[in-house]
């Protein structure tokens, strides 16, 4: 396959970036989009250009540490896959691809499509744990959990992080990822607790980074690789509300 | 408490509710337009004395107006802050897969609310007294305007553009104030679907037997 | 010369981690907060320990390469975690637990180290619970676990097929919790280059900001790596891409001894490599022999597609050599058998290495509905990666390098060579022997994070209170710090044709090949040859572009190859001094007449500790292995 790769280069948070169109021959369909990238580095290397940076570690699915925005979709046009699983089967032979990063105020550019999403890290921060002091939990099973509600929970919490939602949304809000950590631990007994704190703390947080607001618009759900659902948000809604 | 009256959340919550009574408001309002298919104005002038005089209906008038302009100011606050939220654009247009509607929701509203100052014009302030014009006659005003074909057609569109914006509107509402799960979603999306196509309908209508059947 | 002394507490096997916490000595609320405590590594072993200690109220400084500590690669697990819980009442006991790791070690690991992790297993059970892990349940609402690895109970507790990314979302929010409190300090995107030892104690540690470039000094009064495994020394692995070896390998350069460095476990079910642009084997669970069938075509170069194989053509391997164990048999047995017949001629795929996993006869009997609802998300990932449609057609899989059972050597109190240097997680020689089980992993780093090593650390720093803040502007940090800043001025200089990544491909195909699933003599000597012609090469030939002094990944790969390229060298050494086969560690010439891996309990019944020596080959010490509890046996599957 041959590619004509279009992808934002930017020296660091600082400089100004632009794009940079690359033609690269000999790409196999079995490839995934990573290691299509991976090797247009090296063939960079070998003509003494310089490598694109991205990020990626896991090549599963499940880290979160791969994502860029290709050709208007975070992670690509197949639903439910990160960058790292997308495979190039998905584009044609001669195809056009544009690649840039996450676009959002709290992620700003570190280095060509690499961005810095600790904006995450600091809602999480805020509030998303429960407070158990490590030696201090009962026997497990004193804590019967509603099946469904458990199954739920689990939903909500095979989060990566990878801020694909923000990526997605137009007002590049954070509200999907918040409502997935919410709603974990608002569906279990465990986090019931700390439930009122930890709403205000995480959307306060959540504030504080200069994410968007929620439009309900859903483009977050559609290009979530763990296909998180959208009523979680309406949860983290409720839970706001409850908490006052 | 600054924080907690404008966070992301709250934010929303009150553009939610503000909208919500809004849209409790279109059906009365909906109610006594139909009666200007009557040929008889008097029952038309009479509702319209009514609301423009009775004592509850003044407060509910106050209430409403107070309901609008806390829509559009937290609507334009939000879009403000969203739109700051991501100051490099992307070069692609974002694809995903997501409800067209919801989008263009500052969009769609503008134009109801251009839509609404002229309405306002036509009929709310002659009966404040600040636009000339005889406030007890609302339903020869009305046949007048219906008359111009360009204020037809303008009412069409902007009343079809409310249909839009009300599409997304009242779902949103819903999820905005956490009505919404597994179950509720498609019957919300529903109801939205028959509100938004009901009620700007049955405005629209209107002009349209006027125009061609009276 | 270091002296190796385990210091396993006397007494009975049940009582030996009670009677050590009773005489460990502690230390007070207010000497905790004088105590600084460096973390490398947020995995499953490195975020409990740095929270638990951050709880204690330690200060701690934890590092990771990743932008956050919630993408280390415990992230990846799927299957499960182990835990002696006894909830389906199969008779299930810590004694158990602990013979089943020491047996599925193939008897080369610890027995008091074991029990101990037993031991703490279900108290690992019990906070994750706590803290929100969201564990599957039964509709009473009760946890429930489900049978993995080839053991006869069923203790591994899971979240469907992201266990590990559950548990290490857990620690990580324990974690966070602390950094909000102030006790623990997040350093992400620093990669530890080196070690600092001041007067024969860890006393901090050198490391590179990925971000700026920067070398960056760090001290503490207690120093405890959870880098994980180096897995990744094969290039193609089951492991993230940029997991590495350099923490630990820098730390052996520093008088850390490495423990049994051979012993990797090669997992016998990833997706097969496709072609030589490939970065990654991922791993398809072991579950899956549940019920697939793994088969391959009885005649040579049968290229016929699978379906149209008749059942009269097709050699079920495992269920021939094995009848009793059939395809449950343990990962190192299934990975060898693949390996023969593929070597033998009989593989299937465009390459020939690979083998069938057929799930035809279970969808004829449960329906394609069971099955898709006890492996669904796995079909669908190997969907997206091969594009076969498995409901339809056998997966193929092969073998790929997993876990190294091998690392740091530490003591009872997980301490390594270096006091006051701690090592938890895979990057200790662990307690899994020369073979690990499935789902004891988690179980292992877990227990070591939240439940050993803070009563271990504090039994080493009740003697340091009054040591005062350490100083970095000392002459040892200098040292280290040029150290590190000279090699990647020499990386960087040589400008030669090619790349780190084309070097880490060629050294993964030696230690493929020479130091896999299967061993010898010959094969092994020419190896550290072809190994120290590559590190030659690889000196005079890498091609690093970019500068140090900026965010430059290819030099990050650079740094790590070159460590890799020693390593791979020791790894050679001690599979060629262990004249045995055991576990996962296959030397052809110790079999039996029927091809099984032969034990040589009277001569190798120790762990290989090896000490650097600078340019002077390495020197073995051995840690013999005392079975005072069990009684050794012969494994057998047949
Ligand atoms: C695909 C897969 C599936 C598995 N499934 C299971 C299972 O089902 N059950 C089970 O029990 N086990 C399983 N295992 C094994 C288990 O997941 C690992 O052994 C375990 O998670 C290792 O944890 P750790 O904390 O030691 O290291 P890791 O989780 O690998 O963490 C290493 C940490 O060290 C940091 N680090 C590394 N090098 C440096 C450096 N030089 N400088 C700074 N920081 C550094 C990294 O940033 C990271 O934070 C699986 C392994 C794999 C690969
Ligand atoms: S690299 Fe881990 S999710 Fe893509």
């Amino acid at each position: 396959m041959k590619l004509k790769l279009k992808i934002w280069k930017q020296g660091d948070a600082h400089s100004r970036g632009s794009f940079v169109t690359y033609d690269l021959d000999g790409v196999a369909p079995e490839m995934s989009f990573i290691e299509m990238l991976t090797y247009l580095n090296e063939t960079l290397i070998g003509k003494g250009e310089e490598p694109v940076t991205f990020e990626h570690d896991c090549h599963e699915g499940i880290c979160g540490s791969c994502g860029m925005y290709i050709n208007g979709y975070p992670h690509g046009p197949v639903k439910g896959l990160t960058t790292c699983l997308l495979s190039m089967r998905n584009f044609k032979d001669g195809e056009t691809i544009v690649i840039e990063p996450w676009r959002a105020k709290p992620f700003p550019v570190i280095k060509d499509l690499m961005v810095d999403r600790n904006a995450l890290d600091k809602i999480q921060q805020a509030g998303g744990f429960i407070s158990v002091t490590t030696g201090a939990a009962p026997e497990a099973n004193t804590i019967p959990v509603n099946k469904k509600n458990s199954d739920l929970a689990f939903d909500a919490s095979v989060c990566i992080g990878c801020g694909a939602c923000v990526a997605a949304c137009k007002n590049a809000s954070a509200m999907l990822f918040v409502s997935a950590k919410i709603s974990q631990y608002a569906l279990l007994p465990q986090g019931r607790p700390e439930g009122k704190e930890r709403v205000r703390a995480m959307i306060a947080e959540m504030d504080r980074q200069g994410f968007g607001s929620c439009s309900n618009t859903g483009a977050c759900e559609a290009q979530c690789p763990k296909q998180i659902k959208l009523f979680n948000i309406a949860r983290l809604n409720r839970e706001y509300y409850k908490a006052f | 408490m600054n924080k907690i009256l404008f966070s992301a959340v709250s934010k929303k919550f009150v553009m939610a509710l503000a909208g919500l009574f809004l849209l409790l408001f279109l059906p009365v309002h909906l109610g006594i337009n139909l009666m200007l298919l009557r040929s008889d104005p008097e029952p038309f002038n009479t509702a319209a004395h009514f609301m423009a005089t009775f004592p509850l209906v003044k407060v509910v008038e106050i209430l409403l107006i107070l309901a609008i302009m806390t829509h559009i100011t937290y609507g334009l606050i939000i879009q403000v802050h969203n739109w700051l939220s991501r100051p490099v654009r992307y070069a692609v247009r974002n694809k995903s897969d997501t409800s067209a509607f919801s989008r263009f929701m500052i969009w769609t509203g503008g134009s109801v609310l251009i839509f609404l100052v002229i309405h306002f014009f036509n009929f709310y302030f002659i009966k404040l007294g600040i636009v000339e014009g005889d406030p007890e006659n609302f339903y020869a005003i009305a046949y007048q305007l219906f008359a111009v074909r360009g204020y037809a057609i303008l009412y069409w569109v902007c009343f079809l553009i409310l249909g839009f914006h009300l599409y997304h509107a009242l779902q949103s509402a819903f999820q905005t104030l956490g009505w919404s799960n597994e179950f509720w979603k498609p019957v919300i999306r529903v109801i939205s679907l028959i509100y938004s196509i009901v009620i700007p309908m049955g405005f629209a209508i209107i002009p349209l037997i006027i125009r061609f059947f009276k | 010369m270091i002296t190796l002394d385990s210091k396993i507490p006397e007494g009975p096997l049940e009582e030996k981690w009670t009677r050590y916490k009773a005489n460990a000595k502690l230390v007070s609320p207010a000497n905790k907060k004088k105590l600084d405590i460096i973390v490398v590594g947020t995995g499953i072993s490195g975020a409990p320990a740095a929270s638990a200690l951050g709880e204690m109220g330690y200060n701690v400084k934890v590092f990771c390469y990743q932008d956050t500590p919630r993408r280390a690669h415990s992230v990846a697990a799927q299957g499960g975690i182990n835990a002696a819980k006894n909830y389906k009442n199969d008779g299930d006991s810590v004694y158990h637990l602990f013979y089943d790791v020491i047996k599925g070690g193939d008897f080369r690991a610890r027995e008091a180290n074991v029990y101990r992790i037993a031991e703490v297993s279900n108290q690992i059970i019990d906070h994750f619970t706590a803290i929100g892990v969201p564990f599957a349940r039964e509709y009473g609402g009760t946890l429930t676990t489900r049978s993995f690895g080839g053991v006869q109970v069923s203790r591994t507790f899971y979240s469907r097929g992201q266990t590990g990314q559950q548990v290490l979302l857990g620690a990580y929010s324990s974690l966070v919790r602390q950094i909000k409190e102030g006790t623990v300090t997040m350093y992400p995107r620093r990669e530890m280059l080196d070690l600092v030892v001041v007067d024969g104690k860890a006393r901090g540690i050198v490391v590179r900001n990925l971000i700026t470039g920067e070398i960056e000094r760090h001290s503490a009064h207690a120093v405890v790596l959870a880098t994980g495994g180096y897995g990744t020394i094969y290039y193609l692995s089951t492991l993230a891409v940029n997991s590495n070896a350099s923490a630990a390998w820098n730390a052996y350069k520093r008088g850390a001894a490495f423990a049994n460095p051979s012993f990797v476990q090669i997992h016998p079910s990833s997706v097969p490599q496709m072609n030589e642009f490939q970065s990654k084997l991922t791993l398809m669970s072991e579950s899956l022999r549940n019920d697939g069938r793994v088969w391959v075509p009885k005649t040579k170069g049968d290229s016929r597609p699978p379906n149209e194989i008749p059942e009269e053509d097709r050699d079920y391997y495992l269920e021939r050599r094995y009848p009793a164990f059939g395809n449950l048999v343990p990962r190192d047995v299934a990975s060898r058998a693949a390996k023969e017949r593929c070597d033998a001629g009989y593989g299937v795929g465009p390459t020939g290495l690979a083998v069938n996993l057929d799930f035809r006869d279970a969808i004829k009997k449960q329906g394609q509905k069971a099955i898709e609802e006890k492996y669904g998300n796995l079909f669908d990932m190997y969907k997206d990666i091969t594009g076969i449609d498995s409901y339809t057609e056998p997966m193929r899989i092969y073998p790929a390098g997993h876990y190294t059972m091998g690392g740091l050597w530490v003591n009872y109190d997980l301490m390594t060579t270096i006091p006051g240097l701690f090592a938890v997680g895979e990057s200790n020689f662990s307690d899994h022997g020369a073979n690990r089980l499935g789902a004891s992993s988690l179980m292992q780093g877990a227990g070591d994070g939240y439940f050993i090593l803070p009563y271990t650390i504090s039994n080493y720093l009740a003697s340091e209170i009054k040591t005062p803040r350490i100083n970095t502007d000392t002459a040892e940090f200098q040292e280290a710090e040029t150290r590190s800043a000279e090699k990647i001025k020499r990386l960087l200089s040589i400008r030669g044709k090619q790349t780190a990544t084309t070097f880490h491909k060629k050294l993964g195909k030696i230690m493929w090949d020479h130091c896999g699933m299967t061993r010898n003599e010959k094969g092994l000597t020419e190896a550290i040859g072809l190994i120290r012609e590559l590190r030659e090469e690889f000196w005079k030939d890498l091609n690093v572009p970019g500068r140090a002094d900026e965010l430059n990944q290819e030099l990050e790969k650079a740094g790590r190859v070159a460590d890799f390229l020693e390593l791979g060298e020791l790894m050679m050494t001690d599979a060629l001094n262990r004249r045995e086969s055991c576990g996962a560690h296959f030397r052809e010439e110790s079999q039996t007449p029927d091809h099984e891996a032969l034990r040589n309990d009277d001569e190798y019944a120790y762990v290989a500790v090896w000490e650097y020596n600078g340019d002077e080959p390495p020197v073995l010490h051995k840690e013999e292995l005392k079975f005072e509890f069990v009684e050794l046996k012969q494994r057998s599957y047949k």
